[in-house]
């Protein structure tokens, strides 16, 4: 029989994102944001963090904010909907963060490089661009078969990939649907996998449709129930995206102090997910849930 | 009757909006880009171009307006009835490998040369950055890979600058031959649409030169708004208003004007 690896969220951080490790988040992009996981990582006051991801939205800003990081490896880090990271600007202005610049290409290869379980990747992206001078891990090299310069992007294997999707099993089997954008470069590339789910439903029901497994249960090493727990980012199937939780984050993280509110409103009070929940509250939970269901067909994998 | 559009004259973003999407041909693959390039694709896919395809970096591609309003590429409706839903590598893919007619960026400062920076202001040492900006995302990658790309930013002399301070996207370099010998495939940039005019690049010096003017702007305005000896076109145009179909296509799309309101 296999092991459970169902845990909580606390019992997850704690044991696979020790001080200092390696984490690539937000890989979904947009949406899928593991906002509970970052949240719970700085309740725990993980330190030394270095954040892998293409755009992070507001989570890489808020652990920058909460002090948990010592560097970045993105291509964007800022506010979707209103553009700047106050947190993430300040702490490069001031050398507090080091920055390693990608393009959301480049990071993508260099994911899937530490995927393939090969050094580099090339491409033909960021050619005569300044991204070389702020990122080592870009380098041009001449094609061996056809002479052309390329971009050489560097291998990046990520101690640990936190991915929240829509449903798991306990043992780490689990479905995600909508853009993925790299999450499956990320949790092949990555040493562990942390999975969080808005549902944990019987081992049938994900292997029904192995098409929509990202990533193969054996090398997840914990699976995680966060309902809600990618908001203020959608989540398909389960709720939309909360435009004005960011358009709020702008002002509440425009100076440190401003931060350190929001920080302990929204995480130091908030001792559990549930007490964040009841912080938003059903009014507006409810009006994020879906309103228009959209169902696919069935498809049939019988022999 | 039109109640949306009748009565309520253009905004200067609702005129920066319809410039974009009258850049994008009918039959366009186009890497849709964040914010006003989310509404000048609604836009041109439901006036003039009803066969372009949209492609965004999420990992999404679509031939349909979303079916409601949306602030973000990630916003459900656009995912609803998409043609794809994908990874970040394999829409990339098709831009590497030269499918996409069209790109759009945005960018705090911009040269002569297109060359567009989004990352560093001042140098890139600590002490010496003066502010850091959220970085590359995608831009990067549709400076270098698409056929050709549109970028979308306010007319200002801070932004409009004789060398950007660092090259997050890559434009014409220093000028004619550069994005050859660095190695980029093709494309460059076309256009320049800014809060004062339309902007486009002299096939042979690559320089850019202004190619139409805003109803209601000087010239003047603009070169003073330009941190480098602008050329003019000859005879410049005034850069086309939208009709009054156009703007209640966009009312549609952005109802309380979060994007064009001013």
């Amino acid at each position: 029989m296999a092991t459970s690896k169902l845990t909580s969220l606390a019992e997850a951080v704690s044991r696979f994102v020790p001080d200092g490790s390696l984490v690539v988040m937000g890989t979904a992009l947009e949406s899928l944001i593991p906002f509970a996981a970052g949240h719970e990582i700085i309740r725990q006051r993980k330190r030394g963090l270095t954040l892998i991801g293409p755009i992070s939205d507001i989570l890489f800003d808020q652990l920058i904010g909460a002090g948990c990081v010592h560097s970045v490896r993105a291509a964007w880090v800022g506010n979707v909907i209103t553009g700047s990271g106050y947190n993430f600007r300040r702490a490069v202005e001031t050398g507090a963060v080091d920055v390693e610049d990608h393009s959301n290409l480049t990071l993508a290869l260099a994911l899937r490089a530490g995927a393939m379980g090969v050094s580099f990747m090339p491409t033909r992206t960021a050619l005569g661009s300044d991204l070389f001078k702020t990122n080592p891990s870009l380098k041009t090299i001449v094609c061996p078969f056809t002479g052309d310069t390329l971009t050489a992007v560097a291998a990046i294997v990520p101690d640990v990939a936190i991915v929240h999707v829509q449903r798991a099993d306990e043992f780490g089997n689990a479905h995600a649907w909508g853009n993925l954008g790299v999450t499956r470069e990320a949790c092949l590339a990555s040493r562990r996998v942390i999975v969080t789910a808005e549902e944990i439903v019987a081992p049938e029901v994900i292997r029904s449709d192995p098409n929509r497994v990202f990533t193969p249960g054996f090398r997840v090493s914990a699976v995680a129930h966060a309902p809600w727990g990618a908001h203020p980012s959608p989540v398909p199937g389960h709720y939309n995206r909360d435009h004005q939780a960011f358009l709020d984050y702008q002002q509440d993280s425009q100076t440190p102090e401003a931060f350190t509110a929001w920080q302990a409103r929204w995480i130091e009070a908030a001792h559990h997910r549930d007490d964040y929940l009841a912080l938003l509250g059903d009014r507006r939970m409810a009006e994020l849930r879906l309103k228009q269901h959209a169902l696919a067909e069935a498809v049939d994998y019988g022999y | 009757m039109d109640t949306e559009g009748e009565g309520r004259p253009y905004t200067r973003s609702e005129l920066m909006v319809t410039a974009a999407a009258r850049e994008i041909r009918d039959g366009d693959v186009v890497f849709v880009g964040m914010r006003l390039p989310l509404l000048g694709f609604q836009l041109a896919k439901s006036t003039h171009a009803p066969n372009a395809v949209g492609v965004y970096e999420l990992g999404i591609t679509r031939d349909s307006p979303a079916p409601e309003p949306i602030f973000t590429m990630g916003d459900l409706p656009n995912l609803y009835r998409a043609q794809w839903l994908a990874d970040t590598a394999d829409v990339m893919g098709l831009l590497q490998q030269g499918c996409v007619d069209v790109s759009f960026i945005g960018g705090a400062q911009v040269d002569r040369f297109g060359n567009l920076n989004t990352s560093y202001i001042g140098g890139i040492e600590p002490g010496k950055i003066e502010t850091r900006l959220p970085g590359s995302g995608g831009a990067c990658d549709l400076a270098s890979l698409a056929k050709r790309h549109i970028i979308i930013t306010a007319h200002e002399r801070r932004r409009f600058v004789p060398r950007v301070d660092y090259i997050t996207s890559p434009g014409y370099g220093d000028g004619p031959g550069w994005r050859e010998r660095v190695g980029l495939p093709r494309g460059g940039p076309a256009a320049v649409i800014t809060t004062l005019g339309v902007l486009r690049f002299d096939a042979e010096t690559r320089e850019m030169f202004l190619a139409s003017i805003h109803p209601g702007v000087t010239v003047r305005q603009a070169l003073d708004a330009t941190g480098w000896p602008l050329r003019v076109a000859p005879d410049l145009p005034h850069t086309p208003e939208p009709t009054s179909a156009e703007l209640a296509m966009l009312r549609r799309f952005d109802p309380q004007g979060f994007w064009t309101s001013s």
